[in-house]
């Protein structure tokens, strides 16, 4: 498949996937995808509707399990290594948000429950990163998707070490503001040797990220 | 095997819930008022004689508590389920069953203690003695608990499905019985006389047999519907 460009560190990958093949009810969505994520590597996964994107991500997040193939996270499957939760954090298309929580609350519970810092400080912190500080009191079902989708995003600002962002159309409903605040946190991440996998629609990503074009339409099933 | 999950996890999860309860208190009080409704419509209905009262009184408050928990458990996996947090609770790599363990824990919680707490206060409409009201309290703290246990279960099968809400009540309504039987029976041995030692013994062997089983087969149905 497509390899990296050559000016990047080449690494072992943080995450290997070899052959992995999704099914979807009787339909085969893709087959023999490989793929290596390496340090300071972004890849951009493209692919029309319904060609299995976020599938794929599902897969490589190790939240389904593939019906051929294997993803390895650092050289071991990634369901049975038990620091998936440290080295990977992945960010669907929902954004896990609660209605009836605050902004603040919110934030607080997903990073409470992946183990990462989450007292006061360290909320505040990241909600205003995003120029949420404001609004850190304000139920979720009061705000807008731009804003919700900057509370889901909020929870990569305090990320050191996590290795591999897998993010599911994070530039959706994002404003200009929030696209190059976005494109700043991939960067921070590539340069302290993280690697990222991404979808969009939209060609919103920092030409300074270098991102790899991986194209699902080419590895079509049959 | 996953590491099991830390205590402050199953703390946030159950403190989430509570919050969510309470930020929606009429969804909350639902279940409670159909409870209250329910119960009081059968005295009612069935005529102001006090004998007949008292022989239908714990099949009564038992049937109504075991409708009353199915109201509610729909939901339990539902909207967790629709907003994705519950892939990013597989995701941390905890332990599901602790989880689904705890998430029964909180349903108990706010659904099956108001009932304790209010099911001997309806005795009186059923002119139970204090004896009855007393057994009928202990069996509903014993047995509330397996319905929440079993409850959560048939909510994680019947997660993402179009008539869950129906489904769910004839998958878990059957595993019901063995609670029903045993729970209003304790209530009838003492209005007969009897001790209720027997009837008791069997529901609390019933809740420990739940609270082991249900979960992993819980935790097991959820990394199902995710998949």
């Amino acid at each position: 498949m497509l390899s990296a460009p050559s000016s990047f560190h080449l690494g072992e990958p943080h995450l290997a996937a070899r052959g992995l093949a999704c099914r979807r009810g009787a339909r085969l969505l893709f087959e023999k995808v490989d793929l290596a994520l390496r340090p300071a590597e972004l890849v951009w996964l493209r692919g029309r509707n319904g060609r299995g994107k976020t599938s794929l991500l599902r897969l490589l997040a190790g939240i389904a399990t593939p019906e051929a193939g294997q993803v390895l996270l650092d050289g071991t499957p990634i369901a049975a290594n038990g620091l998936r939760s440290q080295r990977v954090v992945y960010l669907g298309h929902q954004h896990a948000l609660k209605d009836d929580l605050t902004s603040a609350e919110a934030l607080e519970f997903l990073l409470r429950i992946h183990g990462r810092r989450s007292d006061r400080a360290s909320v505040d912190a990241a909600l205003s990163h995003w120029g949420l500080l404001a609004l850190r009191g304000t139920l979720i079902r009061r705000l807008s998707q731009g804003q919700r989708r900057r509370v889901a995003l909020a929870r990569l600002v305090g990320e050191e070490d996590a290795a591999l962002w897998l993010l599911d159309e994070p530039f959706d409903a994002l404003d200009g503001d929030g696209i190059e605040r976005l494109n700043a946190l991939l960067l921070q991440h590539l340069q302290r040797g993280g690697a990222v996998l991404l979808t969009s629609h939209q060609a919103t990503l920092a030409p300074a990220l270098r991102a790899r074009e991986l194209d699902l339409d080419d590895c079509a099933a049959g | 095997m996953s590491p099991p999950a830390s205590p402050s996890l199953l703390a946030a999860l159950f403190v989430r819930d509570l919050r969510l309860a309470l930020r929606r208190r009429t969804e909350a009080l639902l279940p409670i008022g159909f409870f209250v409704v329910a119960v009081a419509l059968f005295p009612l209905g069935v005529g102001p004689e006090p004998q007949t009262l008292r022989q239908i009184a714990p099949g009564v408050i038992w049937v109504c508590a075991l409708l009353a928990a199915m109201l509610s458990v729909s939901q339990l996996y539902a909207s967790d389920f629709a907003d994705g947090t519950l892939e990013q609770l597989l995701l941390t790599g905890r332990s599901t069953t602790l989880m689904a363990a705890a998430r029964a824990a909180a349903h108990w919680t706010l659904t099956g203690l108001p009932l304790v707490i209010a099911a001997p206060l309806f005795g009186l409409l059923f002119d139970l003695s204090s004896a009855a009201l007393r057994i009928l309290a202990l069996s509903l703290l014993l047995g509330t608990p397996v319905l929440s246990l079993l409850g959560s279960l048939g909510a994680a099968l019947t997660l993402g499905l179009r008539s869950a809400g129906v489904l769910l009540i004839l998958i878990v309504l059957p595993l019901a019985i063995p609670a029903l039987i045993f729970g209003t029976g304790a209530v009838a041995a003492v209005d007969a006389g009897q001790p209720a030692g027997a009837h008791l013994s069997l529901l609390g062997a019933l809740l420990i047999v739940t609270a082991l089983g249900v979960p992993p087969a819980t935790a097991a149905a959820l990394r199902i519907s995710l998949d």
